[in-house]
């Protein structure tokens, strides 16, 4: 919604236009407001054709690119050095232990090669040693700032050179670190020409400073890689450079897979996540206790000084009136990890027999999964499969008609696995939220009754453990205790009246938990600065607090995500509720001068779209001594611009007055990542796993050091520059189809509209195969063969890497063997490769073998 | 009386969702092609290829890519019935069941027609087809039944990107000569809108801002649209004759369609 007011918008790692079209409606109006709207992609696809300027690169070489773009910034001082100074870590000292993976052969200090594995303490702040406490404080719950204090040795405050100038200060370090990635570097890697690369870069550059921003919009193209986080950490230290982060018109969009992904991780369904953003407890952490947990998770300085009171208030939440102080809240009783329990470490559990059950609620591993064909195949080992889906999709059928059936590898009979298939109603059949890209959690109601014995995942997940409640209710085992204390009461049977499903629990109920509220009444708390570690608050989710928060005319509470006014401005307070505490920008402090003064831009947007009455985005009023504008501030009220830092303060106290980045820990906008990252704190340019180049700025060091890989039989790689897989193939989807096409191949209104499965080539890669345009192709990787359909088209084009040609081909993965099209399985071609923090697969870039499938020709249907 | 509408259609803008061809079938009840199993046509992202008595919205695809790649562009663009001023379908239909509606619109009074598709070989578009089904002639209907409840039609309405834009026609042309301005200052000085004067059959009330020549986006040029020269009531007698033909030859050829029917049904699903 914020993004007419780009003056440019870069779109890279994203095909917005085809796989966010409601989303690019924002983009089209920047446009026709004058936007330059930029797109980098190995394809040219139906975004590239509304870009006013394409840029081609070989796809998993995006880091060379953005180091580029860094390296042009730096060198031809195109930053906005106001900014830079004052609300990044560009100035801060980094030890001078630090060794830079340019120094390393690629690789940063701190790495152990036995264990692949970084130890990341000699990438820290060059700190003075805090005087040790005479007597060691014990934190309590009674004082929650003392699990502050008692770990704030860790964060002394960091040595800084406003000037720039120190050797050891991350503006240098950084020059340093990207002095290789010229525009020739550039070419060479990416296969990006030099003009083109400097066109994008001046044009983003002349859109940003301090009356202009541009934004930055990627997706699973830059997620779905071995170096994921690295790619989007250099798309941030672009928009920190520039200047373009907490201010209207600038920011990173995240553009998410699918409808309510956001939701998922701030809700979350992420095994290592509680919810709002906390980390699972840990057997490999010292989180015996909740003493413990707190204080190795806690975050003394910044806002995150407040975590005891969002721990304690979950476990409310969760635990009720058996969570005590004297119980530890039930802390006790959450699950702990014991590794990653990811999407593919899961699935090598399951096919390993580790996993014996498993349950599918809107997924669709049998097309959706990678390498898709070995997923099939641990389903195959489990004992029993729950599928809830709208049809009988892939994975539930995969028993009689898998590809691995069919071939006779696997026979029904000797699949133990038992599969329920539960049918799901749809969205429309059901009260509910989305949270959007934009943190937007939008409302929406139920307006039919599911058919048949369709039910919501709602109805599915409440009386499931409504019945395991029941089962356990004698048990007098301990482990059984967190079932017993589960709270558990979301029935409100008048919002059923006149509807079909009469015990289907009430959604508003959940969002009236996740809101938070007194323990001792149940009032509906205003927001999470409400939020106690003492038990007298309860709040399922702290960072959506404030989402039903009481109103004067709904004391008892108001669902805020319901709200459809759009207001008088275009960040619409008043549609839907944006968390934290409804800011439409985060860090909208930095929309503001050091002084607390607006940014030209902010004061134009302000005169020009504004409210009438305000004068910046968000900007300090002197004379009311408080932070106004037309967002909420996201910085404490009345703190003034000028505050002093406390450099023994906790929280906040920690900040000075001009840190906009009040979540981090120094306040300041991370160029540089001293802690966090399991890959190194900058961005460097590793190789796809599977790559047909070797790395030529690391030849020594050709991918991720620490990528996640799975050496397991049925999961083999290609070797570096294999002859046997000499193209490089990415993996993607249409506008016409939804992720695994369970929604949408069971449609005839589309799946009339992209009916088959094809391969797009080029025309110079097509006649190498002696290929027309709809030959049936067979790709082939080291995992899977599968055929296709030719599509050939100018719009793929070849690059030529260090003097070689190298063809690039891309696959839409929409098919499968059920629905009213189906096709080859794209995703049996991927391999089990992650990256290494957050283990996303790498789906957007791997090695294939294309060849036309003899007589071919003749073989349309 | 209700002011004449139209619709604006900003090819530039246009993003290729086909969210006009969905939004189309659904309102309008209208079957997917063969349950939705067609043949991927190869022509680009194009596997609608043509309007048909299903298919009333259809977006083009047309890549234009040279050797070297340089300049190329991938033009999109969501094609429609014209409604035009001067409707040639209208002139020849013979039981007057094309009708010029209050909202200048051009509709088929379905209970009228009696498929004598006399209409298909007036348009000059291509626009109109006999429903295999109901054996009429068929084609966009404006929706003229949200239009009469003040609701705009369900291809404008679902566009994400205001491409398909809908109202009343001056001040579409007014908007629309404004955008043709703004590319032209932007050294797009290809932009020009077609069917917005009256020059193809006296104006085309769905028109369109176009980059390329008419032909490229399957359109025809103003000499090629022409309005019928025949008079109106020797064509309209030859369309009666011709109409009672096809009615016998749609009559005979029943047996013949529930043999192809069963014939296709012998087929089995797609691999």
């Amino acid at each position: 919604m914020d993004l007419p007011h780009a003056d440019a918008i870069l779109i890279m790692g994203s095909n917005m236009a085809e796989c966010h079209p409601v989303g690019f409606r924002f983009v089209v109006e920047a446009r026709l407001r004058g936007a330059k709207v930029i797109h980098v992609d190995p394809r040219f696809t139906r975004t590239s054709a509304l870009a006013d300027l394409y840029a081609p690169l070989r796809a998993g070489s995006d880091i060379v690119f953005l180091g580029g773009l860094i390296r042009y910034i730096l060198e031809n001082e195109r930053y906005f050095r106001e900014y830079l100074v004052a609300y990044t870590n560009a100035a801060t000292l980094i030890t001078d232990e630090y060794v830079d993976a340019e120094q390393g052969a690629g690789l940063f200090s701190g790495f152990d090669p036995e264990a692949r594995r970084y130890d990341p303490r000699s990438w820290r702040y060059d700190a003075e040693p805090r005087e040790p406490e005479a007597e060691p404080i014990e934190p309590s719950l009674a004082d929650p700032a003392s699990f502050s204090q008692a770990s704030l040795n860790r964060t002394g405050p960091p040595r800084t050179d406003p000037t720039l100038q120190d050797p050891q200060c991350v503006f240098q370090i950084l020059r340093r670190h990207y002095a290789r990635y010229t525009p020739e570097t550039v070419e060479r890697v990416c296969g990006t020409p030099r003009d083109v690369f400097l066109k994008v870069a001046e044009t983003l550059c002349d859109a940003s400073g301090p009356d202009r921003t541009a934004a930055l919009c990627y997706a699973v193209g830059w997620t779905q890689h071995t170096t994921g986080v690295q790619i989007i950490r250099a798309a941030t230290i672009v928009q920190l450079l520039l200047g373009n982060i907490g201010r209207p018109g600038g920011g990173i969009l995240a553009l998410r897979g699918h409808a309510s992904i956001q939701g998922s991780t701030d809700v979350p369904t992420l095994y290592n996540l509680l919810p709002g953003y906390l980390n699972t407890p840990s057997v490999h952490k010292n989180h015996d206790s909740l003493r413990d947990y707190l204080l190795s998770e806690i975050t003394p300085t910044g806002y995150w000084s407040r975590m005891p009171a969002f721990v304690v208030s979950l476990l409310k939440a969760w635990f009720g009136e058996a969570a005590t102080a004297e119980n530890d809240y039930g802390f006790g009783w959450l699950p702990r990890i014991t590794g990653d329990h990811s999407h593919l470490p899961m699935f090598v559990a399951m096919m390993e027999g580790t996993i014996k059950g498993f349950l599918a609620m809107g997924q669709n591993p049998a097309v959706g999964g990678q390498n898709a064909g070995y997923q099939r195949r641990a389903l195959a080992k489990l004992d029993w499969l729950v599928v809830r889906d709208l049809y009988e999709t892939e994975t539930a059928s995969f028993w009689k008609d898998s590809p691995e059936v069919r071939s006779g590898e696997l026979r029904p009979e000797q699949i133990p696995t038992e599969v329920f298939l539960m049918p799901a109603a749809a969205t429309a059949e059901m009260d509910g939220t989305y949270t959007n890209t934009q943190r937007l959690i939008q409302w929406h109601e139920r307006a039919a009754d599911p058919p048949g014995d369709a039910r919501s995942d709602l109805w599915f997940t409440f009386h499931l453990m409504r019945r395991l409640k029941t089962m356990y209710a004698e048990s007098r085992l301990e482990r059984d205790r967190p079932i017993q204390a589960l709270t558990w009461d979301y029935l409100d049977p008048h919002e059923n009246a006149g509807w079909k499903v009469a015990d289907e629990p009430s959604a508003r109920l959940v969002l009236k938990e996740m809101n938070g509220y007194l323990t001792a009444t149940g009032q509906p708390l205003s927001g999470f600065g409400e939020l106690k570690a003492d038990g007298s608050t309860a709040c399922g989710v702290w960072i959506y607090s404030g989402i039903y928060a009481p109103t004067p005319e709904e004391p008892g509470g108001h669902n805020h995500a319901a709200n459809r006014h759009n207001g008088p401005t275009w960040n619409a307070l008043d549609w839907g509720f944006s968390w934290p505490a409804n800011r439409r920008i985060l860090y909208n402090r930095a929309s503001a001068d050091p002084a607390g003064n607006p940014w030209p831009k902010e004061a134009r947007l302000a005169a020009e779209h504004g409210d009438g009455t305000a004068r910046g985005y968000v900007y300090w009023d002197a004379a009311a001594r408080r932070w106004v504008g037309l967002d909420v501030p996201d910085f404490p009220s009345d703190k003034p611009p000028d505050a002093a830092a406390k450099p023994d303060g906790i929280g906040l106290d920690f900040h000075d007055g001009s840190s906009p980045f009040i979540m981090k820990a120094d306040g300041k906008g991370w160029l540089f990542v001293p802690t966090g990252l399991v890959d190194g704190p900058l961005p460097t340019h590793y190789e796809p796993y599977e790559s047909p180049v070797v790395n030529s700025l690391y030849p020594e060091r050709q991918s991720n050091p620490v990528a996640k890989v799975w050496n397991v039989p049925g999961n083999p790689y290609a070797a570096v520059g294999s002859a046997e897989y000499p193209c490089v193939l990415s993996t993607y989807r249409l506008t016409e189809h939804h992720l695994s096409g369970s929604m949408s191949r069971w449609l005839p209104w589309l799946a009339a509209l992209q009916p088959e499965l094809f391969v797009e080539i080029s025309p110079e890669h097509a006649a190498e195969l002696g290929a027309a345009n709809l030959d049936w192709l067979e790709v082939a990787t080291p995992r899977a063969a599968i055929r296709a359909r030719a599509l050939v088209t100018r719009r793929i084009r070849p690059f030529v890497i260090d003097g070689r040609t190298i063809h690039h081909v891309g696959m839409p993965w929409h098919w499968g063997y059920k629905g009213v099209v189906t096709g080859d399985v794209v995703n049996d071609l991927a391999a089990l490769v992650g990256d290494p923090n957050v283990t996303i697969h790498e789906a957007k870039v791997f090695v294939c073998r294309v060849e036309r499938v003899a007589g071919s020709s003749v073989a349309r249907r | 009386m209700p002011e004449p509408v139209g619709f604006y259609t900003d090819t530039t803008v246009c993003i290729g969702c086909k969210a006009c061809e969905v939004a189309c079938h659904q309102w309008n009840a209208l079957p997917a092609r063969n349950g939705g199993q067609v043949p991927l046509s190869g022509q680009s992202y194009d596997n609608t290829t043509r309007f048909s008595d299903v298919d009333w919205r259809h977006v083009r695809f047309i890549e234009q890519f040279p050797e070297d790649r340089n300049g190329g562009r991938w033009l999109m663009m969501s094609d429609v019935c014209k409604h035009c001023v001067n409707a040639p379908c209208l002139e020849v239909c013979p039981t007057g069941s094309i009708v010029r509606t209050e909202f200048d619109t051009v509709y088929i009074q379905e209970p009228v027609c009696n498929g004598c598709r006399d209409c298909i070989a007036a348009c000059p578009f291509g626009v109109i087809h006999i429903s295999a089904e109901k054996h009429i002639a068929q084609k966009c209907t404006f929706c003229y039944d949200r239009l009469q409840v003040g609701l705009p039609p369900a291809c404008a309405q679902a566009c994400p990107t205001r491409s398909i834009q809908f109202g009343p026609i001056d001040e579409l042309k007014q908007r629309a000569a404004e955008r043709v301005a703004q590319l032209q200052a932007q050294g797009q000085t290809d932009a020009y809108l077609y069917g917005a004067d009256d020059s193809i059959l006296g104006g085309l009330n769905s028109f369109y801002l176009l980059l390329d020549r008419p032909e490229v986006y399957g359109l025809p040029s103003a000499v090629q649209a022409r309005l019928p020269s025949r008079s109106v009531w020797p064509a309209s007698l030859k369309a009666i004759g011709a109409s009672l033909a096809v009615a016998l030859g749609a009559f005979l050829s029943f047996g013949r369609r529930r043999d192809a029917v069963k014939a296709t049904e012998g087929h089995t699903r797609s691999p």
